[in-house]
């Protein structure tokens, strides 16, 4: 279970669900053998904040093993609207891991949510749905659902907002963030390419003391293009990511949808 | 001095076979300010009057959306409508996390009905002591419901409950064969005319009194309008349209040739 | 990847390390719960523009021995879909007759609504639709949720019921639906699906016909049909708990046909004479 919710490349490589991390501890012969609830189904999900808006993607490949069951799940959903099509909605949730307890936990929140709005007249803020959603993951903390989440929307002041999750729901608010199977291939890329991490301007010190670039918010383009290049990225090196690419962009007028391909080999 | 001996709790009949209990509740849903539903080929209309306890309080709330395809007018104890709309609305929300679908409303009616029927048989429970009109839209169309604190529910095609509803339902009923055809904004002004019979003699439909709850059935596109309350200056222009209405009026040119509107 | 229902639900041996099936040499009382006895192997279908076909053979096997061969693992609901069962065959009985009480259920219901009708009432604006959804009644896309639901909160009570279902017909727009859950309450569509070996051996297949929505929508009745035929030949020639006998169900606007004793024809074993490497024979 430990390697399981593992997200440390050293044990588990570059996070196949299908590994051979090392076992730890069980002496051989005793073994228990009972029904195993979770599976891992792959996938990729990212985030990233913008001054006045987020985006919020994720592949679209459901697999158990080494067999594609569906090259359209989508991980991201809309999540608070006044109707089951949600299109009023302004928060997203994604979630990648047992896709069967990632629905059940978007499910919840959403129901939720729409409780809330029927209880006090208006729609929840990203800041509430993220530490209710953080309640709901930490209430399962001894039969957790297996879902890394991440939410997304717009705070009070109308910035971008990405809250990440782990299973058992500690959170922190962050400017971007890569969860499920090629999460280790993503994220350092978006500390490179979002946080500027390790860029430093040439001739600005001497030796190894050279000046930071300097940060500055991303446009909704660059962020784009940097998502799709993640994929491309994360498709090409991994088995359980591919076939589609589901971007959700979220600004004060709404959700927009972006659905593209991604290779299916 | 006369006494009643057999009103003391809901499961005793009286010699005549009435249960006292239940009748007295039915007396309050008329202690409540009127409320009228109308149901057409293609929508479902709640209006009614909120009161106000006096000129420096608040408007008392007499529509509630339940689920998007559903909502309900209420006249009696708001407490025990309240108690009534929640458990309605976690039923629909129930529904729709089972099965992805919106619930039926006559599923939805009849399990209020059942809810409220267990008051009037077990000792020491009270019957509610409100009425419901529940108005919604499902696969079959739009429907309109009365549900009463006897457990009873009826589906009706336009109806009125509250104080001094009687006159509301003398319209309807002068009116009934209308309504099928009606659109939209047609229906609105039906209730509201329907909503001024009702009214005692000085008082008028204003911005703050008047609440219009509206629901439309799927329409071509499959496209359903969710049931929206609408209050204070949303419903000003409905007010005014009906405002010098001459009582003879031929109601609006009853619809006939005019194509059907989905959207204000 | 191993296939068999028997696998399905276990910790996998390439995370775990390999299976220790010594606790099924107890004489201890084994529930159905706990591993699949008497299984169904696989379930395939295709959808094609009108709706969907779907096919699985007649056999109920216990482990290794052939013990019913005259089994229906396709199961109609409401006349408007098909629900196909891989896996255990007691779990499916227990849901086929959970089923059957659903469907009574929503007749009842359905008949009310009709009963009830005040005569100048709104209602029935849309029932001379012949879509099978504007009945108000259950349709698969429903359905499926609520077996999903099932199923999860089953898994969730370490009580699963150790099975995959296919579930086919059509959605609330009334466009062909196929959707899959399993003994943990996963659930997913696609255009073509398939349950245990089926997913190794006939899916390939079946997305060479059917690789997008769009693909599908163009298939005609027949030619899905004939995919469906050639699967369950492959299915046949490959899957050792398979049979020649099978059932095959088209669910369609005007309902679903299912004809259950299908017999697999043209069948031709002249590959196995060119197979090595396996049992007695050298080289």
């Amino acid at each position: 279970m430990a390697a399981m919710f593992s997200q440390n490349p050293l044990m588990n490589g570059p996070n196949y669900s299908v590994n051979d991390a090392p076992r730890i501890g069980a002496p051989e012969g005793a073994r228990e053998h009972r029904f195993d609830p979770y599976t891992d189904n792959g996938g990729s999900t990212l985030a990233i904040a913008g001054a006045d808006f987020a985006i919020m993607a994720g592949d679209t490949r459901l697999t158990s093993g080494y067999s594609i069951n569906s090259r359209f799940h989508p991980k991201l959903f809309k999540i608070g609207g006044t109707t089951a099509d949600q299109e009023d909605a302004t928060i997203v949730l994604s979630v990648v891991g047992f896709a069967a307890d990632g629905e059940a936990l978007k499910e919840r929140l959403d129901a939720i949510c729409k409780m809330y709005r029927y209880r006090h007249g208006k729609p929840m803020s990203v800041k509430a749905c993220a530490q209710r959603l953080s309640t709901i993951l930490y209430g399962k903390r001894f039969f957790p659902y297996y879902a890394y989440a991440i939410l997304a929307g717009l705070d009070e002041e109308g910035k971008g907002a990405v809250y990440s999750y782990d299973p058992v729901g500690s959170y922190e608010r962050e400017q971007c963030r890569a969860g499920g199977a090629a999460a280790s291939l993503i994220m350092p890329f978006l500390d490179n390419q979002v946080n500027f991490k390790n860029q430093y301007i040439p001739n600005s010190g001497e030796g190894h003391a050279l000046v930071e670039r300097e940060r500055r918010p991303l446009t909704r383009r660059e962020v784009e293009v940097l998502v799709k290049d993640a994929f491309d990225g994360a498709v090409e090196r991994h088995i359980e990511v591919g076939d589609g690419l589901q971007m959700m962009i979220i600004t004060k007028s709404g959700i927009e949808e972006v659905l593209l391909p991604l290779k299916k080999d | 001095m006369f006494r009643n001996n057999y009103d003391n709790d809901s499961v005793t009949f009286s010699p005549q076979g009435r249960i006292f209990q239940v009748e007295y509740a039915a007396e309050a849903v008329k202690q409540g300010s009127v409320v009228v539903g109308i149901a057409s080929k293609t929508h479902v209309v709640l209006v009614a009057i909120k009161r106000n306890a006096e000129e420096l309080s608040s408007y008392q709330k007499k529509l509630f959306p339940i689920d998007e395809h559903v909502g309900i007018a209420i006249a009696g104890l708001t407490s025990d409508a309240r108690v009534l709309s929640n458990f309605m609305k976690q039923q629909c929300l129930g529904h729709r996390l089972t099965y992805g679908r919106s619930m039926p409303v006559r599923t939805l009616v009849d399990m209020i009905g059942s809810k409220a029927q267990i008051n009037t048989q077990h000792y020491g429970k009270r019957p509610y002591g409100v009425g419901l009109l529940v108005a919604g839209v499902d696969d079959h169309g739009p429907h309109l419901f009365e549900f009463q604190p006897s457990g009873m529910t009826e589906e009706m095609v336009a109806f009125a409950i509250g104080a001094r509803s009687q006159m509301a339902r003398t319209y309807l009923e002068k009116h009934l064969d209308k309504f099928a055809e009606c659109d939209r904004e047609e229906l609105i002004r039906h209730g509201l005319r329907a909503l001024k019979e009702s009214l005692v003699q000085d008082r008028e439909l204003t911005v703050d009194n008047t609440s219009v709850g509206i629901a439309g059935a799927a329409d071509k596109a499959g496209k359903v309008e969710p049931f929206k309350v609408y209050d204070g200056q949303e419903v000003a222009a409905w007010i005014e349209s009906v405002a010098d209405d001459k009582e003879a009026a031929p109601a609006g040119g009853s619809g006939e040739g005019e194509t059907m509107e989905v959207d204000p | 990847m191993d296939h068999r229902p028997q696998a399905w639900g276990r910790p996998r041996d390439d995370v775990y390390g390999p299976y220790d099936a010594s606790y099924l040499h107890t004489s201890m009382p084994k529930t159905a719960t706990q591993s699949p006895i008497v299984t169904g192997t696989s379930v395939i279908a295709i959808k094609f523009k009108d709706g969907v076909v779907m096919a699985a053979d007649n056999l109920a096997s216990y482990g290794s021995l052939a013990r019913f061969t005259d089994v229906k693992r396709l199961r109609p609901f409401l006349s408007t879909s098909v629900v196909g069962f891989g896996g255990d065959v007691s779990d499916m009985q227990f849901l086929d007759r959970h089923l059957t009480e659903l469907a009574i259920d929503e007749a009842y219901e359905a008949e009310g609504c009709s009963a009830g009708d005040v005569s100048s009432s709104p209602s029935s604006t849309s029932s001379s639709d012949s879509s099978p959804n504007k009945n108000g009644q259950l349709n698969a896309s429903n359905l499926h949720k609520y077996l999903t639901k099932l199923m999860y909160r089953r898994r969730n009570s370490f009580d699963p019921l150790w099975n995959q279902i296919l579930v086919a017909g059509f959605d609330s727009a009334s466009q062909p639906f196929l959707a899959s859950v399993d003994l943990r309450g996963t659930a997913f569509t696609s255009p073509s699906l398939a349950t245990g070996y089926g997913a190794m051996l006939a899916q390939p297949i079946m997305r060479k016909y059917a690789a997008t929505e769009e693909d599908a929508a163009r298939l005609t009745r027949e030619e899905a049909v004939k995919v469906v035929r050639e699967c369950m030949k492959v299915l046949f020639y490959r899957d050792a708990r398979s049979l020649d006998r099978f059932s095959l169900a088209v669910v369609t606007k005007d309902g679903v046909e299912i004809s259950e004793d299908e017999v697999l024809e043209e069948q031709s074993w002249a590959f196995a004479e060119r197979i090595r490497g396996y049992g007695t024979q050298t080289v």
